[in-house]
């Protein structure tokens, strides 16, 4: 289980603080499936992804991203309960999304690299790391109730 | 995998602009890598890791370099690449899961010095260009 500092807790509620969740989370979910093409798998029903600017501006994963933050920003608030909070979540992304883990992993890494263009300097080392943690807990939570 | 015209083109025209801070972003690399990754340090027990450190910035400066051979090289890559894929197959057999992890930490150090740059196709274009850098330096492994 994943386990946090209050040093790490500070970081990551310092940045969260200055994120706009509904313009980071389609950035986010918008690069996934620029940068991962295959992810797109999840999105027949999205429309237009033929391109990273057709991806980027479409509403939909604008909205699905929206969403997908959102449920990080609960995470934030219980990072010392992550497989609890996520329990729902997970039981939905195996049994009705069928969603291989790794996908969270390179969602993960995506919003890490998303923080980072927003950030700049302040995105320091040791504040991607206290963020590196926070997004491979929040992977293993959402993986933790597959069968 | 290989490159299209496009994305060769992404990748020189980043490679340009970071190239004059090459040792800076070579060392934050590494900094990245080795505070996001601990068990990465297992590869250096002979270093002074600590931020600021010449073996840090010597390595990193290293690491960055051979990036930009392979950039001067986008078509003849395994060809530009062939001593340090024996290097890494051979010698210093960095467990291959580990080029995953540095290629992140790369993209994260161009991320945060160049975020207007920086866009969506630009990090797609140097995610495949890393992913195919670490093809080549892990293919001779076995």
């Amino acid at each position: 289980m994943v386990h946090f500092s209050s040093e790490e807790k500070s970081v990551i509620n310092g940045l969260w603080g200055k994120v706009n969740v509904e313009e980071t989370g389609g950035e986010t979910l918008g690069r996934l499936l620029v940068v991962y093409p295959w992810t797109q798998r999840f999105f027949d029903s999205f429309g237009n992804l033929s391109s990273p600017s057709a991806i980027m501006g479409n509403p939909k994963v604008k909205a699905h991203g929206k969403k997908v933050l959102t449920a990080f920003g609960e995470a934030i608030k219980n990072l010392d309960n992550l497989k609890v909070t996520f329990a729902k979540l997970s039981e939905l992304h195996c049994d009705k999304l069928h969603v291989d883990p790794e996908n969270f992993r390179l969602l993960g890494n995506v919003l890490v690299i998303v923080l980072a263009t927003h950030f700049g300097k302040e995105f320091t080392p040791d504040v991607q790391a206290a963020w590196q943690k926070l997004v491979s807990g929040v992977a293993i939570a959402l993986a933790h109730k597959y069968h | 995998m290989s490159l299209t015209k496009t994305e060769k083109a992404i990748i020189m025209s980043i490679w340009d602009k970071m190239s004059v801070q090459a040792d800076a972003i070579g060392t934050e690399t590494l900094e990245r890598l080795f505070s996001s990754y601990l068990q990465t340090k297992t590869y250096f027990p002979h270093f002074d890791l600590h931020p600021g450190s010449p073996q840090l910035r010597a390595h990193g400066s290293k690491v960055v370099a051979a990036l930009g051979d392979a950039v001067k090289n986008l078509d003849n890559m395994e060809v530009a690449l062939t001593r340090l894929s024996e290097l890494h197959a051979y010698i210093l057999r960095v467990d291959p899961v580990n080029f995953k992890l540095l290629s992140h930490c790369l993209l994260v150090t161009l991320a945060a010095h160049f975020p207007a740059d920086f866009t969506a196709d630009v990090h797609a274009a140097w995610d495949k260009f890393m992913s195919i850098v670490s093809s080549i330096l892990t293919e001779k492994y076995r």
